[in-house]
């Protein structure tokens, strides 16, 4: 049973010097893992039917969610930018601006946001219930390093298919941006393509696809750690997931900011 | 028994959570062939000390010896070579409830032997026949009653032909009728396969059908240790009471 609760200055210290501790002490284990995971998955045994039923589990099956939340943000973005530049008559470059936007930021952090949400929290709770169900203990009696054979694929999968999701989201973005400048808002067909080809360059895309890249291996990092680390049955697993879609969210708009400054 | 030779040894275990001291000091002779049944109370540890046995949990201090080997200091691939002598059925089966029974039962040479796949499928059929487990290959375990799931994660535990078998708590939650045929199976794997076998149970009437040996654990340390007819007569004040629970009380 929990004792009294304290209150006042030194537990309110406490606290959060415990709190910072655990914190660190979290960090440190998801880089052990993140070091785990890729000594481990360049070496033997490959078990590549469970690294492509991941790739098909991230990947494909987030293509609709990505594609309608690419589709809607490119269009909600080209009406508001739409509605602001015609006040300095500056609608010319609703393309440029949008696919700006949705190249470097919208499509990475969005693309990762969708597949924290769809992936990340079903790979947790999967991971979190062999836990608890003693499957990862049965998997290691059985000679199978659990990490290797559960942890690898996913996080790869993370690592491969978020930047391929970021690509489909910029396509879907623009794509929805092009439907409302130019069916919704009247702007001429030429304009829109030809000043988004004037702006828009490799190195925005590629930015979008790195940053990807990093919010997919790091998504998939925490969900797999809370999952693999989960205890105490369902309520265990719950718990779990919930932080790690929380831990998993901030660290993207986190990420976000530190991918950008170091890339410029 | 008297000289056969140990599989498993265990010499002065210690193991706390926190502040709380789970094993005290166990010491444990299981002779190859034989079935030794740990039993206890809920929370005296059984599980702990089997999980240290395959090397799941690290002790504080103490050795645990597999086949002359003392497995304490190993880790990685060399304590998976150890490893590949046991097999365990667990409480709750722990069978991979995304792969079908057949596909449960072939992890394990699927993993390890680069055997073809009809050879696998032969031993596969085979093992779930001996455990009168037939019809159910393309089942989910989900699908399979709690002796069925018992079953195939005895299947799976002796499909490579381990030297050792471990069972935590076969017969918890079973009927009385389950709870017989998952005796039989653990028999059966020692009369046909000649497993050493280690049993986790608080089910008196079960431990004392299928041991050749029953241990008796109580504060963290073997209490009281020998064949079931012995322990049957024991006077310690932790193991009379829990032996009348199915004896009687006269």
């Amino acid at each position: 049973m929990a004792g009294p609760a304290r209150y006042g200055p030194r537990s309110l210290a406490e606290n959060v010097g415990q709190g910072t501790l655990d914190w660190i002490a979290g960090l440190g284990a998801i880089f052990q893992l993140l070091g785990d995971v890729l000594r481990l998955s360049v070496r033997p045994p490959f078990r590549w039917a469970n690294l492509f039923a991941q790739l098909d589990f991230v990947g494909a099956g987030s293509v609709f969610i990505v594609v309608v939340t690419g589709t809607f943000s490119g269009m909600v973005f080209a009406h508001q930018t739409s509605r602001a530049f015609e006040m300095f008559d500056a609608e010319g470059l609703v393309g440029p601006t949008v696919a700006l936007t949705v190249t470097r930021e919208l499509a990475p952090v969005f693309s990762a946001l969708m597949v924290t949400l769809r992936a990340g929290s079903a790979t947790c709770t999967e991971l979190g219930t062999m836990r608890v169900t003693e499957q990862v203990d049965a998997l290691e009696t059985m000679a199978v390093n659990p990490v290797h054979y559960l942890l690898v694929p996913r996080v790869l999968s993370g690592l491969v298919m978020v930047p391929m999701l970021v690509l489909l989201f910029d396509a879907a973005g623009i794509a929805g941006a092009y439907g409302v400048a130019v069916h919704v808002k009247g702007l001429s067909a030429g304009t829109f393509i030809e000043r988004t080809r004037q702006w828009l360059e490799p190195a925005d895309i590629f930015e979008g696809v790195i940053k990807g890249a990093v919010f997919g291996l790091t998504l998939m990092l925490i969900a797999c750690y809370r999952g693999y680390h989960a205890s105490g049955g369902a309520r265990g697993v719950g718990k779990a997931t919930t932080q790690a879609m929380v831990q998993a969210a901030l660290s993207v708009f986190i990420l976000d900011y530190v991918v950008g400054v170091l890339l410029h | 028994m008297g000289t056969a030779r140990a599989m498993l040894e265990v010499r002065g275990l210690y193991k706390s959570f926190g502040s709380r001291e789970v094993l005290s000091g166990v010491d444990l002779t299981v002779p190859e062939g034989s079935t030794c049944v740990v039993l206890g109370g809920s929370g005296s540890g059984k599980t702990v000390l089997l999980k240290h046995l395959v090397g799941l949990l690290k002790p504080d201090r103490g050795a645990v010896i597999v086949d002359g080997e003392d497995i304490v200091r190993l880790e990685g691939d060399a304590l998976a070579r150890v490893r590949r002598k046991f097999g365990m059925v667990f409480q709750g089966a722990a069978l991979f409830d995304s792969l079908t029974i057949f596909e449960n039962v072939a992890f394990p040479l699927r993993q390890h032997t680069g055997l073809p796949e009809p050879e696998i499928r032969a031993r596969v059929h085979a093992r779930l026949e001996l455990l009168g487990l037939t019809g159910v290959d393309g089942a989910f375990p989900a699908e399979l009653s709690g002796g069925m799931r018992k079953r195939v994660g005895l299947a799976r535990a002796v499909i490579m032909d381990p030297k050792i078998v471990l069972y935590d708590e076969p017969t918890t939650g079973l009927d009385p009728l389950t709870t017989d045929s998952v005796d039989e199976m653990i028999k059966a794997a020692r009369a046909h396969l000649g497993i050493t076998s280690v049993v986790i149970s608080h089910d008196i009437g079960s431990a004392f059908s299928v041991a050749d040996q029953v241990c008796f654990l109580h504060d963290g340390r073997i209490v009281e240790a020998g064949p079931p007819g012995q322990l049957r007569n024991s006077s310690h004040p932790a193991v009379r009471p829990f032996l009348q629970t199915w004896f009687g009380k006269t």
